[in-house]
């Protein structure tokens, strides 16, 4: 857990040599025009067992809300320390997120799994919007989301 | 000081204000739609293990399930791949239809919330909402004040058109005004960090589940002990992960239920700061009290209508304002002028005497007399001009005089003049200029020279008494003021119907039209004008002048309103009187100069609480015309006096017709010239008992009419209260013993 995090922390860390293994991912989520508030999001990372393994990135800023993003609420404990530093504004109906992360190399093709849980005020929460395993082979293609998300995808 | 308070907020944010209220009106209807589509079995009947089940049975990708405050149940399902929502029966877990929040709803909840323009429209909503506080807890105080103290907010209100519409609207809508403004200030000041926001995180996610074979959710112990009516919310444990749980949030707080034994896990009670949080919002929204929320969205839907009348009020009183030029403070003052006037006359005379003044190198503090302060430190010289009103009572201006004279403190040197402005025609005249100068020499004050009363704004009188005055302090003033006249316009005789011939009270029903409004583009352009005349209701009054030169107009009260076209006046004629005679001498097409003059203290309450009208003669004019407009059917009991049934029975036929389609609930008559030779007063000592009763349920008295019959019956109505410990001054400050008399 620790070093996955570590590894992780990367994303936003400078302070940090990169390590040789890692990798810039950049991850890309549209959303429909579902018509409603902007949507929070939560981009998270399970294992093959579905055990939450760190934080990727959180959209919106008031973390009164966050227990609205169920399954990364579970994993992350709500923990500050989770997502401290990976946080940036809700995104309105219809635009698009894109986020540029290293990631450590042994996560990918490992089993694990990109998922995305969204909610919007006085809609319906979704948990695993998205969920897609975090592949070689995966990588370039969209796939649609269950709610609120119109394609997802990340390159590296 | 405060009526800027009120005004100038309203003013400048009246554009958001009305959208904020606009909008929150259709919003507060959301709690009562939701209500009405939501299906709420009985406490106790359904728990949520039992719901869970069947909407399970319905939806086996069932995700989550929310139930709203109104009753609503909605569940969050997945099928195919694709996710769903609906609302649901909670008794039979069959669907209702699709949760699709509506569209318009959610743009005009943006609407109200940040006018569609995020933050910077929050901070704007916010900030307005602030305003709103501020105008209702101002509009309170200026309220009470003008209606003569907190507990005079439950009486009838006096005054004329907006102003009337204006204080009736904001004592309807107040309290849901203030509690909006207040909740919703609230909301937006934690938003932006201004007050600290209770979140309750809720329990952590439990250590260790037990991990053994899931149950189906109807089996589950902890779920089926919470009452549906308790359920906020249900989230299911994602599929086929053992490890995952229920999450379970109730109206008593929140925890885990274990898959496999039903068990409850890491329950946590709502701490107390979220529940007022949350009712601080339920407050706002109205949301699951639905009753509020239409409470709510009424009184908000008063805000543009209060938006207007309040224009037209600040508008009005700018340009009858005349504006104080060359004041000096109260702190700086040597000379204080302080002003009594209702209609604004008397500031003209203000004025000049304050130029005057000002040119002789006194520093002069001018200002309404409510404004008295509590000390004039540096003043020598007070001068008080006021005019009278009502019967004998002050003028608006100086309605809170009294009582603030009792906190002043005058300085040794202050000595003072009171200069009153008044009118012989009325019975009490000029007595509230006598009462202030006898009220400041009770306070120890010294007068410069004795009051002075000053009849119909003579413009001559008041130079003298400036003569006079600069004799007294030594400095010689030259005061010239020659008061515009008011505004007349021609009238018309329409029709005349005469009664009272036989028994030598000749008295007739005079029905004026606007004159002039003739055939083509002449009748136009009069139509036109005719908008630009004062607003009147029967119980105004009708000035006429008469056609001698140099000879001051008399008064004759109104039995008709602006809204039916027509003045409508009954004359008595006066032996050898000019202006009376004159008018019994028209015949149909001649025309008149008359001009209007608001008499807003004679009015019938509104409400339902019983009017008793008692008159004689002439004086039952207005009385009709407040009987022809009670097409609310109130309790209105008509007693009047005349001399014969068959000579000068005013108004039979008409008030005949009132009784039947019960305008009028009871008519009293006395005749002094007949078999029974009855004045009105035997008529009320023989209704005592009733009359009494009636007093007591809280009835209002309208007396018009002579001021001999005035007297009678005011003698009349002390015995009648008597018994109540009662006197008819205690009534008349209530505002329920009023008279026009002459
Ligand atoms: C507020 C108010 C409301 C009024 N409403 C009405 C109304 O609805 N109908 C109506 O007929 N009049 C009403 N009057 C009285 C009216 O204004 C005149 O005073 C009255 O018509 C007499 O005027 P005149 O020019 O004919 O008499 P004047 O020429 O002024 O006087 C002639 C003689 O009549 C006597 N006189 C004057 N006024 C009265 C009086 N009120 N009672 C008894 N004797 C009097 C005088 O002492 C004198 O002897 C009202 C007066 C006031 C102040
Ligand atoms: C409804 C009404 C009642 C009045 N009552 C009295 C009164 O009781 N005694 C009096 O001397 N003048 C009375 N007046 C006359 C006014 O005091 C007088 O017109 C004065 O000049 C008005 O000055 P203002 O416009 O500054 O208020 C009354 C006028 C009206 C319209």
């Amino acid at each position: 857990m620790k070093k996955i995090l570590l590894a992780l922390g990367l994303a936003v860390s400078v302070a940090l040599p990169a390590l040789a293994q890692a990798r810039e991912v950049t991850f890309t989520t549209e959303l429909l025009d579902y018509g409603g508030d902007g949507a929070y999001m939560a981009l998270y990372l399970t294992d093959a067992s579905g055990a939450y393994r760190g934080t990727l990135w959180v959209a919106g800023k008031k973390s009164k809300y966050y227990k609205h993003l169920s399954g990364w609420a579970r994993g992350s404990r709500l923990d500050p320390a989770e997502y401290d530093g990976l946080t940036g504004a809700s995104i309105t109906s219809g635009r698009t997120l894109k986020i540029t992360l290293d990631l450590d190399d042994a996560l990918i093709d490992s089993g694990h799994e990109v998922r995305v849980d969204t909610a919007v005020e006085d809609m319906r929460d979704n948990r695993a919007d998205v969920a897609v395993p975090l592949t070689t082979e995966g990588a370039g293609k969209p796939v649609s989301g269950r709610g609120y998300v119109r394609s997802f995808r990340y390159d590296f | 000081m405060l009526r800027i308070l009120h005004g100038l907020p309203g003013l400048f944010a009246v554009v958001f204000l009305a959208t904020l209220a606009v909008t929150g009106s259709i919003l507060a209807l959301a709690p009562a739609l939701d209500r009405a589509g939501a299906v709420v079995p009985p406490a106790g009947d359904v728990s949520v293990a039992q719901m869970a089940g069947r909407v399970v049975s319905n939806y086996p990708g069932t995700e989550q399930i929310v139930r709203d405050l109104s009753g609503q149940v909605v569940v969050y399902y997945s099928r195919d791949g694709q996710a769903g929502a609906n609302r649901v029966n909670p008794v039979t877990g069959e669907r209702l239809g699709a949760y699709q929040p509506s569209a318009f709803f959610v743009w005009i909840r943006d609407l109200h919330r940040s006018f569609l323009l995020d933050t910077p429209g929050r901070m704007v909503a916010g900030i307005s909402a602030a305003l709103m506080l501020l105008i209702c807890l101002s509009g309170m105080v200026l309220l009470a004040r003008r209606s003569g103290g907190w507990r005079a907010l439950m009486r009838p209100l006096a005054g004329t058109g907006s102003k009337r519409v204006h204080a009736e609207i904001a004592r309807l809508a107040v309290l849901g005004l203030l509690l909006s403004a207040l909740t919703g200030s609230f909301l937006s000041a934690q938003r932006f960090g201004l007050l600290p926001e209770v979140s309750d995180p809720g329990p952590g996610f439990p250590a260790k589940v037990s991990g053994g074979q899931p149950r189906p959710v109807d089996q589950l112990q902890a779920l089926s002990e919470v009452d549906l009516n308790d359920l906020r919310e249900l989230v299911f444990p994602y599929p086929d992960d053992p490890q995952d749980v229920y999450s379970l949030t109730t109206t008593g707080g929140s925890g885990f239920v274990d898959q496999a034994t039903g068990e409850l896990l890491q329950f946590q009670p709502r701490s107390t700061g979220s529940v007022v949080q949350q009712w601080i919002m339920r407050l706002h929204t109205g949301e699951g009290l639905w009753w509020l929320g239409l409470i709510l969205g009424v009184a908000a839907l008063g805000v543009p209508a209060l938006s207007v009348t309040g224009a037209i009020i600040w508008w009005q009183r700018r340009r009858s304002s005349v504006q104080v030029q060359d004041n000096v403070t109260v702190a700086e003052a040597d000379v204080v002028v302080l002003v009594g006037s209702e209609a604004g006359a008397t500031w003209g005379f203000t004025r000049a005497l304050q130029t005057e003044l000002t040119k002789a190198g006194f520093r002069v503090h001018c200002a309404e007399m409510n404004a008295l302060a509590h000390s004039y430190p540096r003043a020598a010289m007070l001068f008080v001009l006021t005019s009278t009103y009502g019967d004998g009572d002050a003028p608006a201006s100086a309605r809170q005089f009294m009582t603030r004279l009792r906190d002043f403190r005058a300085g040794s040197a202050l000595k003072y003049a009171v200069l009153g402005f008044g009118d012989r025609q009325f019975p009490n005249f000029c007595q509230f200029a006598l009462e202030a100068d006898e009220a400041l020499a009770g306070k120890g004050l010294s007068r410069i020279q004795p009051v002075e009363l000053i009849d119909r704004c003579s413009a001559a009188r008041f130079s003298e008494w400036g003569d006079r005055l600069g004799t007294a302090i030594g400095t010689p003033l030259s005061l010239s003021h020659d008061p515009v006249p008011p505004r007349t316009f021609r009238l018309e005789l329409a029709q005349r119907v005469d009664y009272g011939l036989a028994v030598q009270a000749p008295t007739s029903i005079l029905r004026f039209r606007l004159a002039d409004a003739g055939q083509g583009w002449r009748s136009w352009f009069f139509r036109a004008r005719r908008h630009s005349l004062p607003a009147f209701e029967a119980g105004d009054l009708l000035g006429i002048l008469p056609p001698q030169e140099g000879q001051d107009a008399r008064f004759y009260s109104l039995a008709s309103s602006a809204s039916e076209g027509v003045f409508e006046i009954c004359v008595r004629k006066q032996p050898g009187g000019l202006c009376s005679g004159y008018l019994h001498g028209l015949k149909p097409g001649d025309s008149v100069e008359a001009f209007i003059r608001q008499n807003p203290g004679f009015r019938p309450a509104t409400g339902t609480v019983p009017v008793i009208l008692i008159g004689a003669g002439a004086g039952i004019g207005p009385l009709t015309g407040f009987i022809r407009k009670n097409t609310a059917r109130n309790p209105m009991y008509l007693y009047w006096g005349g001399r014969s049934a068959n000579s000068d029975f005013l108004y039979q036929p008409e008030l005949g017709h009132y009784l039947k389609d019960r305008r009028l609930t009871g008519l009293s008559t006395a005749f002094s010239r007949s078999d029974e030779r009855a004045y009105v007063q035997d008529r009320l000592r023989q209704d005592e008992r009733a009359l009494r009763k009636l007093v007591e349920t809280g009835a209002q008295v309208l007396v018009c009419g002579g001021r001999d019959m005035a007297a009678g019956v005011k003698q009349v109505f002390e015995e009648i209260l008597q018994p109540l410990r009662l006197e008819v001054d205690d009534l008349r400050v209530q505002g329920r013993y009023l008279e026009d008399v002459y």
